[in-house]
């Protein structure tokens, strides 16, 4: 499940497009994106949650919020990278 | 063009239902929601039954929208509940439900709005605050402290939303003949409109009227606003 919705991830960013995000890579597993090294700026983050909890819904009919206190931490935060994301978004499917 | 889809929170009765079929009627697309059935229907109107400040029964809402519509244009978060007591004389579990209906089911409802909003780089999202904020009307602590919150969150969201397309404004009704001031003693609500700069109760038409004002596409550039009636 957590590869599919790293695959998932990846699959949203891209069809979002560099303007959206204003990307300067293609994402993979282990993309940083969000904190030191990111890749994305707040409003590139919040583009991409938006669509991502939209690709899950369309795909598993599972509505989630991917909306977290501790998006600013460095070490805990599930937008760190695309792997935590989707770590995250199962746990949160799977609460629901 | 296709018809404007429309989310209104708390259509059951009063200014909401009065809002859900003025909209049905001038062709929207009318989503509404309220605690219990509405015990009324209109063609071009869905009912959700929710509790505004329950994310569960919440996101269904906008799931639904999403998938039959594929975006929202409007919302108007109208759902409230007031307590007209002193605050010595208000229990806690009045406070929160008046905080969690007004300030969390609004801060829901426009955190959800503008996901669906923002994919189609246009939106306009009214709140609901009332005179008694400016007025600082004695007897109405609780009801004031999450209305005067409401408006806080409309004016940072009114920013975090603008480059999504998405206006955030506030209208603030004076007292209107609903269920919501009925129980208030008549003295009280003529002390009140005493208060404004035009001395009369209002109308349903006076909301509808800003509401209409703020909806209107020709708004964009009026955002993080809030407008009192009757001259407050």
């Amino acid at each position: 499940m957590q590869q599919e919705i790293v695959e998932l991830i990846i699959k949203t960013a891209k069809e979002l497009g560099d303007e959206e995000l204003s990307l300067s890579q293609e994402l993979n597993a282990d993309t940083q994106l969000f904190g030191k090294d990111g890749v994305l700026d707040s409003m590139g983050l919040v583009t991409l949650i938006i669509a991502v909890e939209q690709a899950i819904e369309d795909r598993y009919e599972v509505s989630v919020a991917l909306a977290d206190e501790k998006a600013l931490s460095q070490a805990r935060s599930p937008y760190r990278s695309v792997t935590r994301l989707a770590e995250y978004a199962a746990g949160q499917m799977q609460d629901t | 063009m296709s018809a404007p889809v429309t989310l209104i929170t708390g259509t059951r009765k009063g200014i909401g239902r009065h809002l859900a079929e003025y909209y049905c009627d001038r062709g929207h697309i009318v989503y509404g929601c309220s605690r219990g059935d509405p015990g009324w229907s209109r063609e071009n109107y869905k009912h959700f039954v929710a509790d505004v400040s329950n994310e569960g029964e919440v996101k269904p809402i906008f799931s639904a929208i999403r998938r039959e519509h594929g975006r929202l244009d409007n919302l108007l978060n109208n759902a409230g509940i007031a307590s007209m007591n002193h605050s010595i004389l208000t229990p806690m579990d009045t406070v929160k439900k008046i905080m969690e209906t007004n300030v969390i089911g609004s801060f829901l409802f426009c955190r959800e709005a503008a996901k669906l909003m923002k994919a189609n780089k246009y939106g306009r999202i009214v709140n609901f605050s009332t005179v008694a904020v400016p007025l600082k009307l004695e007897g109405e602590a609780a009801y004031v402290a999450s209305k005067s919150a409401v408006e806080g969150l409309t004016n940072v969201l009114s920013r975090e939303f603008a480059s999504f397309g998405v206006t955030v404004n506030v209208v603030g009704p004076v007292p209107i003949e609903t269920d919501l001031i009925r129980a208030v003693p008549k003295e009280k609500i003529e002390a009140l409109v005493a208060r404004q700069a035009i001395k009369r109760l209002g109308q349903m038409e006076d909301v509808v009227n800003v509401v209409d004002f703020f909806l209107k596409r020709e708004s964009e550039f009026i955002t993080g606003q809030s407008l009192y009636l009757g001259g407050v």
